[in-house]
C-alpha cells in the first residue's frame, strides 16, 4: 500500500475541495451584487478571485509532482487528470463571477431597470449544477454527474430566451441597451459557468468509470 | 519474422507446487507482450514454459499446449530446438565472460556446427548492429571480452548472441532491471526496434516500462492470468479490481 501516495491524493482532492467553495461562493456573491446592486459585494468577489488563482496555481503544482514523483496508473492517473481538468474549470468558474462583478460596476452608471429576464433563475441553476457537479466528486459518483449533464439544456435555453427577449428590448426601449446589454453579457456568463460545471461532471464520469462522455462520445463509440 | 504464440490450458507445477493454474493466452506476433504481477506470482515460471527451460528442472512438471505458429513446442520438436527459435534474455547480463564479444554472439551458432568464417562475420555483424551495439565495440571485437563492457552493453551483448541463431521469439524476464536509465532506455527502444523482426514477450516489475514498450500486457497473481488486455486498457482502465489493486500500488 502506498501511504504516503494515497494521503498526497486525498490533500490533493481536500485542496480542490476548498477552491471549489471559493469558486461557487464567488458566482453566488456576483449574482447576489448585481441583484441588489452592492459594490461592496463586486470587492469581495476580486478578493476570492485572487485567492482562486492563488489555488489554481498550487493544484497544479501538487498534481504535476504527483504525475512526477509517483508516476500514478489507473484509477489515480485519471483522478489527478481530472482534478487538473475540474481546477481550470473552478478557475474559469471564478473568471464569469469576475466578469459579472465588472458588468455590475458598469451599471453604477445608469438607472436601475425592470427587464423581463429571470437572471435569478438561471443563476441558481448554474449554482446548482456546480454543487452536484462537486458532489459527484466527493462521492466519486458518476449517477450524480450524469444527472448535472441533462441540467445544462435548461440552462442553454434559459440563455436563448435571454438572448432574444433583451435583443427586443433593446430594439423598443434603447435607452434602456446599457441595462439590457449587461444583462445579456450576465446571462453568457451563467451559460458559461453552466458548461464548466458540465465539464466537472465529465471528469468525475472519467475518473469513476474511466469512460469519456464528451461531446456525446458515449453514443458515438463503437462497443 | 515473429510468429505468435498460443498458450491453451497451461499448468506448471515444482513438486506439488502448483505454480501455473489453467493459463490461456494468444500472444500476438510482431508484438511485445509485457507480463506483470508481484513476485512469486508464476510471470517468471510462465516464460521458462515457452522456451521449455521449466522442464530443465528435475522437480518441475508441466502440462498442457503452447503452439508457437503451426508447431507445439511440447509434442513436435525438441527442447534443442524449441530453444533455438525462442531467445531469451536474463535479468543479470550474464556474456561468457573468457570469450571475446565476437566469440559471444558466435557461440549459439557454433554450437549449431556453423563454421564458415565469412558466413559468422556476417551474422556477428548483422546481429550486433540488430542489437544497437555494433557502432560501440566494432573496433575491438577479437580484442575486448564480453565482460569488460558496460553493463548497458553487456546485456545488448546478450541480446546480440540471443538474435544471432535467428530466433523467432524474444524472451526478456526483467531485462533492464539491473540497468541504469540510460541503458534502460536503449534497452527499451531496441526493444521497439525488434518487434518488426520478433514476438516478444518481457517480464518486467516496472510498469511504467511495461506501459511503454507493450502493446499488450497480462496481469498474474498466485498462479492465475487474472487479466490479459490492451496495454492501454490495463494502465488506464483494468477490467479486474485486482489488476487495478496491483497497478495503483494499493495491492497487499
Amino acid at each position: 500500500m502506498r501511504l504516503r501516495f494515497q494521503r498526497s491524493l486525498d490533500d490533493l482532492k481536500e485542496k480542490l475541495l476548498v477552491m471549489a467553495g471559493m469558486a461557487e461562493q464567488s458566482i453566488q456573491r456576483a449574482v447576489e451584487a448585481y441583484r441588489v446592486r452592492d459594490l461592496s459585494v463586486c470587492d469581495l468577489v476580486d478578493h476570492g478571485e485572487l485567492a482562486i488563482n492563488r489555488f489554481e496555481r498550487e493544484i497544479d503544482q501538487m498534481a504535476l509532482d504527483l504525475l512526477a514523483m509517483e508516476q500514478p496508473m489507473a484509477i489515480d492517473l485519471r483522478f489527478i487528470l481530472a482534478v487538473i481538468k475540474i481546477n481550470a474549470d473552478l478557475e474559469r468558474v471564478g473568471d464569469a463571477a469576475t466578469s459579472i462583478s465588472d458588468r455590475v460596476r458598469d451599471l453604477e452608471a445608469f438607472p436601475v431597470a425592470e427587464l423581463p429576464v429571470d437572471t435569478g433563475k438561471m443563476a441558481s441553476l448554474a449554482a446548482a449544477m456546480v454543487r452536484k457537479a462537486l458532489q459527484a466528486f466527493i462521492e466519486a459518483d458518476a449517477t450524480i454527474a450524469e444527472s448535472v449533464l441533462s441540467m445544462d439544456d435548461s440552462v442553454d435555453k434559459l440563455n436563448d430566451t435571454a438572448y432574444f427577449t433583451l435583443l427586443n428590448v433593446m430594439k423598443n426601449e434603447p435607452h434602456l441597451a446599457p441595462q439590457a446589454l449587461t444583462a445579456l453579457m450576465i446571462s453568457r456568463s451563467l451559460e458559461r459557468v453552466a458548461d464548466h460545471a458540465t465539464n466537472i461532471a465529465e471528469d468525475v464520469i472519467f475518473w469513476v468509470r474511466g469512460a469519456d462522455v464528451r461531446h456525446h462520445m458515449h453514443e458515438t463509440r463503437p462497443a | 519474422m515473429g510468429v505468435g504464440i498460443q498458450v491453451t490450458n497451461l499448468n506448471a507445477w515444482y513438486s506439488t507446487n502448483h505454480a501455473l493454474l489453467d493459463i490461456n493466452l494468444p500472444i500476438p506476433a510482431n508484438q511485445a507482450t509485457a507480463l506483470i504481477g508481484p513476485s512469486g506470482c508464476g510471470k517468471s515460471t510462465f516464460v521458462r514454459c515457452l522456451n521449455r527451460m521449466h522442464e530443465t528442472n528435475p522437480i518441475a512438471r508441466v502440462t498442457g499446449s503452447v503452439r508457437m505458429g503451426d508447431i507445439d513446442i511440447y509434442e513436435d520438436v525438441s527442447p534443442v530446438e524449441v530453444r533455438r527459435r525462442v531467445g531469451m534474455v536474463f535479468q543479470r547480463p550474464n556474456p561468457f565472460p573468457t570469450m571475446s564479444i565476437y566469440d559471444n554472439v558466435a557461440a549459439g551458432l557454433r554450437l549449431n556446427g556453423f563454421r564458415n568464417r565469412r558466413i559468422l562475420d556476417e551474422v556477428v555483424e548483422r546481429s550486433l548492429k540488430n542489437a544497437a551495439l555494433w557502432d560501440e565495440v566494432k573496433g575491438d571485437l577479437k580484442k575486448k571480452s564480453g565482460a569488460s563492457l558496460s553493463g548497458g552493453q553487456q546485456q545488448r551483448l546478450c541480446i546480440a548472441r540471443a538474435l544471432a541463431v535467428d530466433p523467432e521469439v524474444l524472451l526478456m524476464d526483467e531485462p533492464a532491471s539491473a540497468l541504469d536509465p540510460v541503458s534502460t532506455a536503449k534497452i527499451e527502444d531496441l526493444i521497439f526496434q525488434l518487434k518488426s523482426q520478433y514476438t516478444i514477450v518481457i517480464v518486467t516489475h516496472n510498469m511504467q516500462q511495461a506501459a511503454r514498450v507493450a502493446e499488450r500486457t497480462g496481469f498474474f497473481l498466485n498462479g492465475k492470468l487474472v487479466e490479459f488486455d490492451s496495454t492501454h486498457k490495463i494502465f488506464t482502465n483494468p477490467g479486474d479490481k485486482r489488476t487495478e489493486d496491483y497497478i495503483t500500488g494499493r495491492f497487499g
